[in-house]
């Protein structure tokens, strides 16, 4: 898979988010992260019990999707995190490489900018880090950028048949999220713990 | 159940055993050196799986999530790091109702030395209240199977956080 940031295809969160939940046929859980993560989610289908739509507690997606698949090792999961977010918990990275999640992939939608506050940039787009790199350097060495639609079909496909964590970068572009999540959580608690407590 | 001979008789063997008799196996923790004999102790024993973390925000993030997937769960820290929750708390365990249980060692009070630490300790029961979580002190030996093992079942019968703080009075405190 792509090791560096060369030569990345821009893809769309929405297209990219769709196609990721079209693809899931065992009740595996994805969690959503604060705004256009979950805003997308909720586009790509409103009907599924197995996503959880946070609300504010920026950068925890990959810490919830974590205690869940700690919870339940037989049930594949996915967080759906902003490079924004991402790098307002870094240290989560380390925790779960520490803890050798094998059935939990996070997936970094890399705009580079603060999207839903107005599009500033980050620090870490004007610095040229490189988040996947990070993510290795914390220990989990299955984590790769997605160069095209292919390869990200392609590294969803092995984060769902092989042991993780899993880390798949996506450089996206900066469309805002065109469907916004109803604010509901007990709602959205409910049935997401409904969906959980149906066999794998 | 234990017999009156070997009842646990620390707070941290009592706050063990009333974590285990309310099934709650997940900790998660940002390491504290009051809470060490406790964590010593969850470690040594295979009921829990127990890991530290990076930032208590984080844990919290963990907890919420087995929790919702059916493995109870519960966050220790030092008082410092309570005061860094605010924000996780009240948009995520509260806003969704999810039984979050921590457990605060209480430092910045009875002889505390670093000024930091006193005054950010004043800031843990108003956040806590602010945002209508239960949470009680444990100052007494006598007191605390009792305060710990209510305090944790009404969490999860009413499916709202709570926190049970760890006072000097009964820890000792930092020495």
């Amino acid at each position: 898979m792509t090791d560096t940031t060369d030569n990345l295809h821009v893809m769309n969160r929405a297209a990219l988010t769709k196609r990721l939940v079209a693809g899931l046929k065992n009740r595996e859980a994805v969690i959503g992260g604060i705004g256009n993560s979950n805003w997308d989610l909720w586009g790509a289908d409103k009907t599924r019990g197995e996503n959880f739509y946070m609300l504010g507690s920026m950068g925890l997606a990959a810490p919830i999707a974590m205690g869940v698949a700690l919870a339940q090792p037989k049930r594949r999961v996915f967080a759906l995190e902003g490079d924004g977010s991402l790098l307002m918990q870094l240290g989560c990275l380390s925790t779960i490489a520490a803890q050798a999640v094998k059935n939990l992939c996070v997936v970094v939608w890399d705009n580079g900018i603060y999207q839903i506050t107005g599009g500033q940039g980050t620090p870490a787009a004007a610095a040229r880090t490189d988040i996947v790199a990070i993510a290795r350097a914390s220990g989990i060495a299955n984590a790769a950028w997605a160069a095209d639609e292919a390869e990200f079909d392609a590294l969803v496909a092995k984060a769902l048949t092989t042991d993780g964590p899993h880390v798949i970068g996506v450089k996206i572009d900066q469309e805002p999220g065109r469907n916004q999540t109803d604010r509901d959580p007990i709602r959205f608690r409910e049935s997401f713990m409904r969906a959980m407590a149906l066999p794998v | 159940m234990t017999s009156a001979e070997d009842a646990p008789v620390t707070w941290h063997a009592i706050l063990r055993q009333a974590l285990k008799d309310n099934d709650v196996r997940l900790v998660t923790y940002v390491p504290d050196n009051v809470l060490r004999p406790l964590l010593d102790g969850i470690h040594a024993d295979p009921f829990f799986t127990a890991f530290p973390c990076a930032r208590e925000e984080e844990a919290v993030g963990i907890v919420t999530g087995a929790t919702m997937a059916g493995m109870r769960g519960v966050v220790m820290m030092q008082t410092s790091g309570f005061a860094t929750l605010p924000n996780a708390l009240a948009s995520l365990p509260v806003a969704f109702q999810v039984p979050v249980l921590m457990v605060v060692s209480e430092r910045g009070t009875m002889g505390e030395f670093n000024p930091g630490q006193a005054i950010v300790c004043r800031t843990m029961r108003p956040i806590l209240d602010s945002m209508g979580i239960e949470h009680h002190t444990m100052t007494r030996l006598d007191e605390a199977a009792f305060m710990a093992d209510r305090t944790i079942r009404q969490a999860f019968a009413t499916r709202w956080p709570a926190c049970l703080i760890i006072s000097p009075l009964l820890s000792g405190g930092r020495k």
